[in-house]
This record gives C-alpha cells, sequence and structure tokens, in this order.
C-alpha cells in the first residue's frame, strides 16, 4: 500500500511550488506546511514572551507600578494558554510536518488537506483569543487552568470567545494528530519496522496518541463551561448539584497528558541529536520505546497531583502520590540512557549538541523538583508557590523550548540548504542558558520562601530575588532576537550546507540533498 | 487508500461520545459511592423497620454560609447536638428574607469529614426541594436526620455545611430590581 | 577590606531591594509538629535529590570532559546492555520506596482525625477572609489595611506591606483546631506557611483541616488560588496567644458585639454618617468604585451621579446588602454592622457631588436584618 500511495504522489504532483500568496494558502506540501507552523509558532513565542515581559516589568519591584491587576490576571492566563497552545505545540508540529515524513521515507503526510487545513485554523484561533483583550471587561483573566466557577460565573464576557478558540485549537490539533498516526502508521518506507524508526518519530507517535486522547476532555470542560454560562446548566455551579471540583478533574484529566505532549517530541529532539554528536548509537532504544510507552500510559492516572489541596479523601492522595513518583522511573530511564550515550562516546559540542546538554541537566533539575512536588504533604506548601512555576518553567523552557531549538540547529541545513553561523549560534545559546537560570532557578528560593503565583504584587521579602528573576527574564527574552537574526541570516548569506552536514548523523533525512527538493522520496528508499 | 473495517472504527467514537456524555453521572455516582467530595446522597428511603439505637454517640456540627448576592442571616438554630448512632433528630435552620421581593433559595449540603458523608442519612430536609421566601419572610426549616451506626469508630464529631445559593429565576429577579 | 565595603556599597545600589529582605531561600519549619515534620521531609527528599543529581551530572561532565573528539576519544560502539537497564529501573523504585515510606507517613499524620477543641469556619470572600468561631458567636471578616498609597508607591511601604490585616485570627497554642473551609464566590486558598497548611477553600462544599499550634507569635500567609482581581490583596494574619489571653480575647469580642448593638440604637447625626460612612467606604468600597466614585467602568460602575445611589433609598440600601447577581457586587448585609451599612449607604448618596440630602439611620438597617 504505501508503495502505491507513493507512486500517486509522484504522478499528481510533479511540479514545483506555486507563485505567490496561493502557495502558502493552499499548499498541501508538507514542508510548506511545517515551515508555517514553525513561523507562527516564533511568532507566537515573541507575542507569549512579550506578556511575560509584562508581569515581569510589574513584579520588577514591589507596588503596582506598569499595570492594574486584572490586567496582570490577563497577561498571565495569555502568556500561558499562548506558550502552550500557539508556541510549542505548533512548533512540534511544524517539526513532524517536516521531519516525520523525511525520517520514515515517505512523500509527504498521509492526509496532505487535512494537513493545510488544521494550520490554517490556527491564526484565526489565535487572533479570536487575543482580541478578547480589547473587550468591554477584557479578556480572560482566571489563569491558563481558568477554574470554575471563576472562569464562568465570575468571568468576563469574553470567555465565550475564549471557549471557541480553544474548541478551533483542539480540533487543529486533533487533525495533526491523526495525521502523524496514520502517516507513521501507513507511510513508512519498506523494510522499515517500527523498532527500526528514528526516536523522533517514535516520540511523535506517542504524542498523537496523546493528543487524541485528551483534547476532546479539554473540548468537553470547555462545552461544559459554554453550557453553564450560557444554558443554564450547572456542571460546575453547586447551587445547581453539579461541583466546582469536577471541573479541575476533567481539566487535568487533560492537563497532565498535556505536558507530556509539550515534552515527549524534545525528548525524541535529543534522542536524535545526541547521538549524532557523541559519534555513537542511541544507547538502549528498546528501553527508551518502553520507557515513552510508559510515560504516556501513567500520564492518565495521575492527574489529581495537580489537585492535592482540594481536600481528598487519603486514600485518593495516597494513590495520586504513587502513581507520580512511578513517572520517575521510566524518566530516569530515559535520562541514563542519554548519559550512557555521551559516555565513551567521540563528543563534540555544536549548537544542537549544546541545547540537548542544556536539555539533560535543566530537564533533570525539573524532573527532581517534580519529584518533591509528588509528595502530597510537602504539596501541601509547595502548591500554587513560585516553586510550582519553578518548576514547569524548568521543564518547559529548557525542556520543550530548548528541544525545539536544538532541532531547529540541526536539522536548519537540511530545511534551507544554509548552515547557520556556528558563533552566533553559541552566543545564543550561552545567552539564553544564562538568562534561563537566573530567570527561574530564584523562582524556587521566592517559592520555598512562600510567595504565591499569580499575584501582581508581593510582599518585601520577595523583592531582591524577585529583581533578579525579572533581570534574568529580560535578557533571556531579548536573547531570543539574536535567533531571529542568526534565522535571516542564514537564509539570506549562510554558507551552502552539505547533503549531511554532520559528521556522523544517521537517518534517511541525510539522504537527500540540502535544501530538501519540494518533493521528496517520490520512490520510496528500501531500509534495510 | 480504502478504509479499514468502517464498524469497529464507528463504534469507538460513539463509545468516546457515550464516555464523554457519561462523565458527568459517573462522576456523581463514584463522589456519592465513596463520598470523595463531602456530598451527601438525596433522601434516605427509611425503612419502617426500627432504626438500631445504639449507645455510642456523636457530636453533629451545623454550620451555613451563603454563596455571593445573598446577604441573608441564614443559620442553625442549634450549632452543635449530641446523637445517639442510629437515633433520630429533627433540627431547625433559621432564614431571614430581608429584602423587599420574594427570592428562591436553594440549600447545598456538604459534610466533613467527608469519609463520614455516606453516614448521614436525612430523611427530611429543607435542601430537597428548592425554598421560595416572601419579602421579608422569616422562615424556620426543619432538617430530619440520623447517623448511620456503622461510621468508622475514629470519626467523634461531623460537620454538616449548608450553603444558600439564589436559584430566582432570571426573569423574576430582573422584574424586583 | 576597604574595598570590599565600597563593592558592597555599590552592589547594594544596584540592589535597592536589599535593605528590605533577607534572602530567604528555604521552607520554614514552621511551629507546628506537622510543619515540622513536613519540613524535614523536604530537606530528606532534597538532599536526595541532591545526591542524585550529584552522580548523574558527575558522570555526564566527566564523559564530556574525557570523551571529546578534540582531545581524540575514539566512540565505544556500545549500545545496549540488559543488565544495566534492569538495574537502573529498580535502583531509582527503590529510592522512590525510601522516600515514599516517610511521606506516607507525614502524610497520615497531616490527616490526624482526634477531635478538635476549637472549630472555626474559614469562608474565602472576593478577597477577604470571614471567620467564625463555631459555639462562641465569633464572627468577623479579616481585611486587608495596607493603604493604596503604599501600594501605589506613593509612601512607603511598611515592612509588613501586603502582609497586614484589620482584625487577626486569635488563635490559642496547645490546643488542637479544626477549620472548615469553605467560600463564598469563587475557589480560594487558605495558607499560612508557618503551620504548613493549605486549603482550597472551594463554594458549596466544606473542607477541613486541623492545626495545634506550639508557639505563640504573629504568623502571615496569602490566598493561594487564583481569585480574580485582588487575589494578591487577601492577606491571612494569625495572632497566637496563650489559652487565658484567648479567653480573655474571646470575651472582649462579645463585649464589643454588645457595644456595637447598643450603638445602633443611637440617633447618628448627619455628620457622624458622613465621617463614618467614609472610612467604611474606602476599606470595602473604593477598591472597585475608586475613591472618587467614579469606579472603573464598564465591570465596577460609577456610583457618581448613578441611578441607584440617586434613586429611592430602600433600592440602595438592598443592593448593599444582599449584592448584585453576576456582577462583582457582593452582598454586605453580613460583612458590615448595621451602623457601617448606614453609614456608607448615606455617604454613597451625598458624597462627591451626589446630593440626595436623606440618611439611612442603623437602627432602620437593623429592622431589615431582622426581616419584617
Amino acid at each position: 500500500m504505501t508503495t502505491q500511495v507513493a507512486e500517486t504522489g509522484h504522478d499528481d504532483h510533479a511540479h514545483g511550488p506555486a507563485k505567490g500568496i496561493t502557495r502558502w494558502l493552499f499548499t498541501t506540501n508538507h514542508k510548506d506546511i511545517g515551515s508555517m507552523y514553525l513561523i507562527f509558532s516564533l511568532i507566537m513565542l515573541f507575542i507569549g514572551g512579550s506578556m511575560a515581559f509584562v508581569i515581569r516589568a510589574e513584579l520588577f519591584q514591589p507596588g503596582l507600578q506598569l499595570v492594574e491587576p486584572n490586567f496582570f490576571n490577563q497577561m498571565i492566563t495569555m502568556h500561558g494558554l499562548i506558550m502552550v497552545f500557539g508556541a510549542v505545540m505548533p512548533a512540534f508540529v511544524g517539526l513532524a510536518n517536516w521531519m516525520i515524513p523525511l525520517m520514515i521515507g515517505a512523500p509527504d503526510m498521509a492526509l496532505p488537506r487535512l494537513n493545510n487545513l488544521s494550520f490554517w485554523i490556527l491564526p484565526f484561533a489565535f487572533s479570536m483569543m487575543m482580541v478578547t483583550l480589547f473587550m468591554d471587561g477584557g479578556g480572560p483573566n482566571f489563569g491558563w487552568t481558568f477554574y470554575a466557577p471563576l472562569s464562568t460565573t465570575y468571568a468576563p464576557p469574553s470567555v465565550t470567545f475564549f471557549i471557541f478558540a480553544i474548541h478551533m485549537m483542539g480540533a487543529s490539533s486533533i487533525m495533526g494528530a491523526i495525521n502523524v498516526v496514520v502517516t507513521i502508521v501507513n507511510m513508512r518506507a519498506p523494510g522499515m519496522g517500527y523498532m527500526k524508526m528514528p526516536m523522533f518519530c517514535w516520540t511523535w507517535l506517542i504524542t498523537a496518541f496523546l493528543l487524541i486522547a485528551v483534547m476532546p476532555v479539554l473540548a468537553g470542560v470547555v462545552t461544559m463551561m459554554l453550557m453553564d454560562i450560557h444554558f443554564g446548566t450547572s456542571f460546575f455551579d453547586a447551587g445547581g448539584g453539579g461541583d466546582p471540583v469536577l471541573f479541575q478533574h476533567v481539566f487535568w484529566f487533560f492537563g497532565h497528558p498535556e505536558v507530556y505532549i509539550m515534552i515527549l517530541p524534545s525528548f525524541g529532539v535529543v534522542s536524535q541529536v545526541i547521538p549524532t554528536f557523541a559519534r555513537k548509537k542511541l544507547f538502549g532504544y528498546h528501553s527508551m520505546v518502553y520507557a515513552i510507552i510508559a510515560i504516556a500510559v501513567l500520564s492518565f492516572v495521575v492527574w489529581a497531583h495537580h489537585m492535592f489541596t482540594v481536600g481528598m479523601p487519603l486514600a485518593g492522595e495516597l494513590f495520586f502520590m504513587y502513581t507520580t513518583m512511578l513517572i520517575a522511573v521510566p524518566t530516569g530511564v530515559k535520562i541514563f540512557n542519554w548519559v550512557s550515550t555521551m559516555f565513551k562516546g567521540s563528543m563534540t559540542f555544536e549548537t544542537p549538541m549544546l541545547y540537548s546538554i542544556a536539555f539533560v541537566i535543566l530537564f533533570t533539575i525539573g524532573g527532581l523538583s517534580g519529584i518533591m512536588l509528588a509528595l502530597a504533604p510537602v504539596d501541601f506548601v509547595y502548591h500554587d508557590t513560585y516553586f510550582v512555576v519553578a518548576h514547569f518553567h524548568y521543564v518547559l523552557v529548557p525542556g520543550a523550548i530548548f528541544g525545539i531549538f536544538a532541532a531547529v540547529y540541526y536539522w536548519l541545513p537540511k530545511w534551507s540548504g544554509k548552515m547557520y553561523d556556528e558563533g552566533l549560534a553559541k552566543f545564543h545559546f550561552w545567552v539564553s542558558f544564562v538568562g534561563l537560570n537566573l530567570t527561574f532557578f530564584p523562582m524556587h528560593f521566592v517559592g520555598l520562601a512562600g510567595m504565591p503565583r499569580r499575584i501582581p504584587d508581593y510582599p518585601l521579602q520577595f523583592a531582591d530575588f524577585n529583581m533578579i528573576v525579572s533581570v534574568g527574564a529580560f535578557l533571556f527574552g531579548t536573547s531570543q532576537l539574536i535567533f531571529v537574526f542568526i534565522l535571516i541570516k542564514t537564509l539570506r548569506s549562510g554558507k551552502a550546507a552539505p547533503q549531511s552536514p554532520w559528521e556522523s548523523a544517521e537517518g534517511l533525512e541525510w539522504t537527500i540533498p540540502s535544501p530538501a527538493p519540494y518533493h521528496t522520496f517520490a520512490t520510496p528508499p528500501k531500509v534495510d | 487508500m480504502k478504509l479499514a473495517r468502517p464498524l469497529p472504527l464507528a463504534l469507538i467514537c460513539v463509545a468516546m461520545f457515550g464516555f464523554g456524555f457519561l462523565l458527568v453521572p459517573i462522576y456523581t455516582v463514584f463522589c456519592e459511592w465513596t463520598g470523595i467530595n463531602g456530598k451527601t446522597s438525596g433522601a434516605y428511603e427509611a425503612s419502617t423497620a426500627e432504626l438500631n439505637v445504639e449507645e455510642r454517640t456523636i457530636k453533629v456540627q451545623f454550620v451555613s454560609n451563603h454563596n455571593a448576592n445573598l446577604g441573608w442571616p441564614f443559620k442553625p438554630v442549634e450549632e452543635q447536638v449530641s446523637v445517639k448512632l442510629g437515633e433520630k433528630r429533627q433540627v431547625m435552620f433559621n432564614v431571614i428574607n430581608p429584602t423587599n421581593a420574594p427570592v428562591v433559595a436553594q440549600a447545598v449540603p456538604s459534610v466533613a469529614p467527608s469519609e463520614a458523608a455516606p453516614f448521614l442519612h436525612k430523611i427530611e430536609c429543607f435542601c430537597f426541594e428548592q425554598q421560595d421566601l416572601l419579602a421579608g419572610e422569616n422562615k424556620n426549616m426543619p432538617l430530619l436526620f440520623f447517623v448511620d451506626s456503622d461510621l468508622p469508630e475514629h470519626i467523634t464529631k461531623l460537620t454538616l455545611s449548608y450553603t444558600l445559593f439564589d436559584v430566582t429565576p432570571e426573569a423574576d429577579s430582573l422584574a424586583q430590581r | 577590606m576597604l574595598q570590599n565595603v565600597r563593592i558592597l556599597s555599590v552592589l547594594l545600589a544596584f540592589f535597592p531591594a536589599l535593605a528590605w529582605s533577607e534572602w530567604e531561600v528555604n521552607m520554614t519549619r514552621g511551629v507546628t509538629d506537622t510543619s515540622a515534620a513536613i519540613y524535614d521531609l523536604h530537606m530528606i527528599v532534597f538532599y536526595i535529590c541532591v545526591v542524585i543529581s550529584i552522580v548523574v551530572f558527575g558522570v555526564m561532565f566527566w564523559s564530556m570532559y574525557h570523551h571529546r573528539k578534540s582531545k581524540g576519544a575514539e566512540p565505544h560502539p556500545f549500545h545496549e546492555s540488559s543488565t544495566i537497564e534492569i538495574l537502573w529501573t529498580i535502583v531509582p523504585l527503590i529510592i522512590l520506596i525510601v522516600i515514599l515510606v516517610p511521606a506516607t507517613k507525614t502524610l497520615i499524620q497531616t490527616y490526624d482525625t482526634a477531635e478538635s477543641d476549637i472549630d472555626i469556619q474559614v469562608t474565602g470572600y472576593q478577597w477577604k477572609w470571614r471567620y467564625k468561631y463555631i459555639g462562641q458567636d465569633v464572627d468577623f471578616f479579616s481585611v486587608i489595611t495596607t493603604p493604596s498609597d503604599e501600594i501605589y508607591n506613593k509612601a512607603e511601604k511598611n515592612p509588613n506591606y501586603l502582609l497586614e490585616v484589620d482584625r487577626p485570627l486569635v488563635l490559642p497554642i496547645n490546643k488542637k483546631i479544626r477549620f472548615l473551609f469553605t467560600s463564598n464566590d469563587v475557589i480560594h486558598a487558605w495558607w499560612v506557611p508557618a503551620l504548613a497548611l493549605k486549603k482550597d477553600a472551594i463554594p458549596g462544599f466544606i473542607n477541613e483541616s486541623s492545626t495545634k499550634i506550639n508557639e505563640p507569635g504573629i504568623y502571615r500567609g496569602q490566598c493561594a488560588e487564583l481569585c480574580g482581581k485582588d487575589h494578591g490583596f487577601m492577606p491571612i494574619v494569625i495572632k497566637a496567644v496563650t489559652e487565658s489571653e484567648y479567653v480573655a480575647w474571646v470575651a472582649e469580642q462579645k463585649a464589643l458585639k454588645q457595644k456595637e448593638a447598643s450603638a445602633s440604637q443611637k440617633d447618628w447625626s448627619m455628620e457622624e454618617l458622613m465621617a463614618k460612612g467614609e472610612e467604611v467606604y474606602n476599606k470595602n468600597c473604593s477598591a472597585c468604585h475608586q475613591p472618587t466614585g467614579v469606579g472603573l467602568p464598564p465591570v465596577f460602575p460609577a456610583l457618581k451621579d448613578s441611578p441607584i445611589a440617586l434613586g429611592p433609598i430602600q433600592d440602595h440600601m438592598d443592593i448593599v446588602f444582599s449584592g448584585k447577581a453576576g456582577t462583582g457586587m457582593s452582598a454586605y448585609g453580613e460583612q458590615l454592622s448595621a451602623v457601617e451599612l448606614a453609614a456608607v449607604v448615606t455617604y454613597e448618596r451625598n458624597a462627591w457631588g451626589n446630593n440626595v440630602g436623606d440618611k439611612l439611620l442603623p437602627a432602620d438597617v437593623e429592622k431589615l436584618k431582622g426581616g419584617k
């Protein structure tokens, strides 16, 4: 069957890209769509980042200086939503679009028109979400977790637009995920069994299943909100027999797998990059695959560890504490495997490798604070403080974002046919690395000392660390302009990249010319 | 590419929708069964047989709240009673509607510790139905309950809380303002 | 030495905040047995995490240093070893079990079900706390007292900035205190670090938690669940006192209540009501309706020239008393005393150019409170 698809694809599309804007509007080419996803997510990264600037500027010193508390709440909400749904997830879908067909030797994604649709929903969804900021009563101001009843009975009127935007993002993600699953299941090159797939494809396959499983749950929970707000139901209103805690259960049943959705593809990227620069095969391929599957399965039974303080019975707390701790085991296996891949290798430290190493170190720190947070009794103190903020930024920024940077630097020569400026890229790395740690490490301290999250102003004892955090955030944020500069410089005047710019990179993507032609693998390659 | 096995796929879709649809009732049943969130069950279907009254006594505390937009005095007449396990007891809650318009209120019960919720049985309760309160009305509302003799040993005091919600239909509340 | 001082002072100039705070980097050990147990558990896990990271990063940095291509390292082509892979699945499992034993013990300790001496109902409101001592007839709201001039940087901030309230929660030491948490509107979370106690206050439900304070003192905390605009401005202050002081305090509260009741029977003059009203307004209303009555439309309407403040006094009273459904206007009927209610309504009708000229007497409010 795979051959058949490949051949028809060849006959229908034996021409280059269309000219002008229609190329981007109507494209069904996985590379074009991948690029659009990546550019979209970069724009969102800057929008979400500028909101973080507003937050950190307000928190630079105690007192209210720049914004009113209500606007501050809108900023933290939008920052979270945009970074999660606008920056990280589309970037991963973009990488999947670009790389999965190249890695498994397929001519394109299995469902190209669906692919186009799933991208083009996003700009509309995010425009709708962001215009709420200019509406009467302001945009969503209830945090990215939008706990009821703050987000239902007490929400600004714009919440309806927010719900519709979430529905659209969800639809887009589900379509993207279905596309990935169908592509990987049906379109692998002859001879490429599941256990021969590159790790990036494996992580994305699992991620796609997670997305298909939980995005409908998110859609469900926002639909319940919509019904409560406009149609007189009381899912989350105790007055009509509902329960506000039900919201949290449903939300986190989506939310916890969601955080793995945001980290698994990064695991995949790092598992591609580290072997290349250690000049050694990935250690423990099989256990890596089993570990991802174990993490994905466990992610469905740990959700209530986000809710240790809602007043669960002892048995519930114990159950969720134990299952959460269990996740540390497969995650540990992955980290040990990466370290052993480096062990006795022959390492060089190009930018993708630097990002991957930073990923392993900083993600481990985030993972360890995760173990601390998993302990229910101590979580009574950590819960909803800056310690939590530090934890999830440590897993998401060096986790997801650094993974994406590693991927971009690693595959940019393949995409553009040009080499990036290694010196500048290393500079970008080191500034980001310092900025990131300066931003998020002191958050552990203020959190432990007792600073709650999501507050626009704070008592004086947290002043020093907050100032450092803000300085770090400005550094980290501004340093991303270097990244944009590097991208532009590469595209305009980068040196031509060879077919395989990395000394010992393995995989089908390096068997095609750089830049990758508009159509690749019209005839499937043979994998032995 | 031919769609493989349409029937199982359709069944999966139906099952997924069904699961989503049933999420709320399942949660309610689950919570009632385990008493996870301190929700008490509905009216106790009293069997005519005499209840087995035990010597062990337990303190039952009553607290009252009201949801936002209700500044009404609403309190238990007795804040705490001691009852024997299995003994039926009637207590009163007093509510005053100080506004000059009729309102409809719904009381929502909750028990702490939530572990005790399945053992508190209400035979009659003002929370079973919505309460109409005339303008300026001062009303005593009854609760007839007993505590199950299967209550775990370590619980010596339990608290029953009622939160009063304003559920006056939208149209009426607009007319009165 | 002198040079060091000079460098230090330059650094100090960079961090003016340094003067305000000590560099607090860790959790407090707290003043209860539970909080100490939690602190100990936190430290145990922290040290275990430190050891794990030293081992993992040690191996990693060692190989990054020694197995560099530039040092001429040759790659060793091993890439699988069942023994070692099983080993590093089992070892973390064992470490986890080692952590889980004390964690489970501590968790069970926090669920202590022994009977309590004092029960206090804690209700979260947007944006204040209400404490009701069950069976004691003591019931009051606790509202932030940090002046808005300090928040908006027009005045120097005091050391308890954002952590000060008008009426602290007074608790006796060495008594088991059981809290019952609930909320009037959205979900709040009551958190006092020194007690290591954080519990969500959920509308329509009650949650319980208990504590036993070992040392007298003043302990401060904040709301920990985003609850709207002024989430950052609803602190908690606990004053832990000896038992005898506590008994005296309860008696004093009861006397105060009596005095308040008699005050409402007095015939208040317009000037008295206006003065009292301004005070009450600035404490309770000005966050939304603004000190000059202009509000923050469209969410928080203006009171200046508003049809309600200029309309019939009964309707004005109703809205203050019962709030307005679906808006941020909560019911003040129970939050304020009869005198305060009468004063604030009178004030709103006669301030900032509003000039109705009538006044509401505390005695009338008292009648309303008791039903007709």
